[in-house]
């Protein structure tokens, strides 16, 4: 095994790892705020790589306007959900809200089989963005270099606004405590459909950030959105920190893996998962349960 | 508690009803039809001993019914196993895995719990497409020949249908009789108090452990009689899909209820037969997942439990659609 193989696989380890990070935070953003865990979290995802393959096709939408289009128009589709089905859930039990995400998964991935086939379609990788860098030891893939860069500067901003802001404020302040923020005077409801269009966005962000990187289509959520379950678990659900954190982690750690015993390639997310569970239940960066 | 015995009494009648149904049914539709909707009747029903009696959720349940169909299809096509052999040998391997992962799993409930078993299920898909040498990856493992049992040839799909049938029966009559004896009491307390059955002195972590375990083993025992029947298993039988339907099947009959989940499967399991033959095609996801959509915004009791609550003796005015709070009226004792 030569150092520069080696490399190459800690940066595709941080590739994979930037969009677990995108993913887990968006989920752990909507969880925080909603206690939902939006099971449909990975077709926003698939949605949003086919803005951008639809965008391309039909309208010759460039690469970069597609990171802002697709969040845009998938975070207002997500918008539309909770507005019209979430919300009349959520004096339940969050399973249900679990349950109702699950069925949204299986409606919008089959309405997307009609339009689009099952079988993929390539996305161009960006000209400017073609090519390779070279990286001391080796050289690498332009574009995936600039998806590391961009997922870590999506995370930074998210953490910014979340921890630093008023906005942010707000927000921890209504996961905190509901009731008393709209004592306060905050429209939480407002707030929360926010928070839901937000979290989706991001999860179509990353979307769009992955369609040079893999083929488009309809079943492409289906293997990330339960990585990033894994990921969620072992981080710690509603921590945005632990999201960031283990995502790009565990990315990392799966691609060494990957190194030294290939077939544990796949799995070895969720051995991590059942060895955190065994030592820290609460995962590594979470609340308590129950301190709702 | 009167309520509670009256909805049993009608859910008996529900189960002899579709006994009867089943008792005719291959005359009617297909014999492998037929053989699927029986094993996924009894799929769902063990389905329910966990969801609707530990109200735990798992979205991994594809591991106990997949996991054994490998299990049996391995015995009878590798090292000739008579099916006895192979439906004994799934239902071990089932119940040994439901042990370790449910040790695991239920250290967490709620959504944890519902994620953490979708991903530990997840591995043993993985396993199953990666040694391919051994499960056949994505061509699955066919079984040459049923073989025979109890001295009758299950070649014949017709016979296959009625020895599953009596399977299945046996199953969902010991899932009855689990409910039904005072470990279900038990279960039903935690399910209504589960602190109030700590304090008791209920060891509940137990508790929900062997139903854990109950409820992966008879989910595996489906699961072989699935594989043998259709001569096959593949990669959809440990796939989340097959997690996810056996939740919307038990769910779509009514948590709880035991026969309501066995009515759902059947529903459901003819409905994908019968959509994927329209010019929908394969498609039925879109049709189930609607269908399921509109169960858990509207009609959260599932067929067979809202059928029971529209004709409950009206003893309290209850609304399980508000949020529980501590009810004083819980303390009065019936009249």
């Amino acid at each position: 095994m030569t150092v520069s193989y080696l490399v190459t696989q800690i940066f595709n380890g941080l590739v994979a790892g930037g969009f677990y990070a995108i993913l887990a935070l968006g989920l752990s953003v909507i969880f925080g705020m909603l206690r939902v865990v939006n099971f449909a979290h990975g077709v926003m995802y698939m949605l949003g790589a086919f803005v951008a393959y639809y965008g391309a096709q039909l309208f010759h939408l460039p690469f970069f306007a597609a990171l802002i289009v697709g969040p845009v128009i998938v975070g207002l589709f997500g918008l539309l959900l909770e507005v019209t089905l979430l919300r009349r859930l959520y004096k339940l039990d969050p399973i249900y809200n679990l349950l109702l995400t699950f069925a949204l998964v299986l409606i919008i991935e089959d309405v997307m089989r009609v339009f689009a086939g099952a079988l993929g379609s390539p996305y161009a990788t960006p000209e400017i963005l073609a090519g390779v860098t070279n990286i001391g030891v080796t050289e690498y893939p332009t574009y995936r270099l600039f998806a590391i860069v961009l997922a870590a500067v999506v995370c930074g901003v998210v953490w910014y606004v979340v921890e630093r802001t008023p906005i942010g404020a707000r927000i921890r302040a209504a996961t905190e405590n509901p009731t008393l923020t709209r004592a306060f005077g905050i429209n939480t409801s407002r707030l929360i459909s926010a928070v839901f269009a937000i979290g989706v966005a991001l999860a179509a962000f990353a979307g769009v950030l992955s369609a040079p990187n893999t083929n488009v289509q309809p079943s492409m959520g289906d293997t990330i959105i339960i990585n990033t379950f894994a990921i969620v678990v072992i981080g710690g659900l509603g921590s945005i920190k632990g999201s960031i954190i283990t995502g790009f982690g565990l990315g990392v750690i799966a691609a060494i893996g990957a190194v030294l015993y290939p077939p544990i390639a796949n799995t070895l997310v969720f051995i991590v998962m059942v060895i955190v569970l065994i030592v820290r239940p609460a995962g590594l960066f979470g609340i308590r349960e129950g301190a709702r | 508690m009167r309520a509670l015995v009256a909805a049993g009494n009608r859910g008996l009648l529900v189960g002899f009803a579709l006994l009867a149904v089943a008792l005719v049914l291959p005359h009617f539709v297909y014999p492998v039809l037929a053989i699927n909707l029986v094993c996924f009747a009894l799929f769902a029903v063990a389905f329910d001993l966990l969801l609707g009696f530990t109200g735990l959720l798992s979205f991994g349940q594809a591991m106990f019914w997949g996991g054994s169909a490998y299990a049996g299809t391995l015995l009878i096509a590798k090292f000739g196993a008579p099916f006895p052999v192979a439906l004994l040998g799934g239902i071990v391997y089932s119940a040994a895995l439901a042990f370790v992962v449910g040790l695991l799993a239920i250290k967490r409930t709620g959504i944890y719990f519902a994620m953490i078993t979708l991903a530990i299920a997840q591995v043993q898909y993985f396993f199953a497409l990666q040694f391919n040498e051994i499960t056949g990856g994505e061509n699955g493992l066919p079984i040459p020949s049923r073989g025979g049992a109890f001295g009758l040839s299950l070649e014949n799909d017709l016979v296959y249908y009625y020895v599953a049938l009596a399977i299945v029966v046996l199953g969902v009559a010991f899932v009855v009789r689990v409910v039904g004896s005072p470990f279900g009491s038990v279960l039903a307390a935690m399910r209504e108090n589960e602190n109030r059955a700590i304090g008791l002195g209920y060891r509940v972590e137990r508790y929900k452990l062997a139903t854990f375990v109950m409820s992966g083993t008879l989910s595996g025992l489906a699961g072989v009689l699935y594989a043998v029947g259709n001569r096959l298993t593949g990669l959809d039988a440990v796939d989340w899909h097959t997690s996810g339907k056996v939740v919307m099947m038990t769910i779509l009959g009514g948590i709880g209820t035991i026969f309501g989940p066995a009515l759902g499967a059947s529903i459901f399991e003819s409905l994908e037969y019968f959509v994927s033959k329209t010019p929908i095609g394969d498609k039925t996801n879109l049709v189930l997942g609607s269908i399921f959509l509109v169960i858990v915004l509207v009609a959260r009791r599932g067929i067979v439990g809202e059928i029971v609550h529209a004709l409950r003796p009206k003893l309290v005015d209850e609304d399980d659609t508000a949020p529980r709070k501590p009810n004083v009226a819980e303390h009065v004792p019936a009249p």
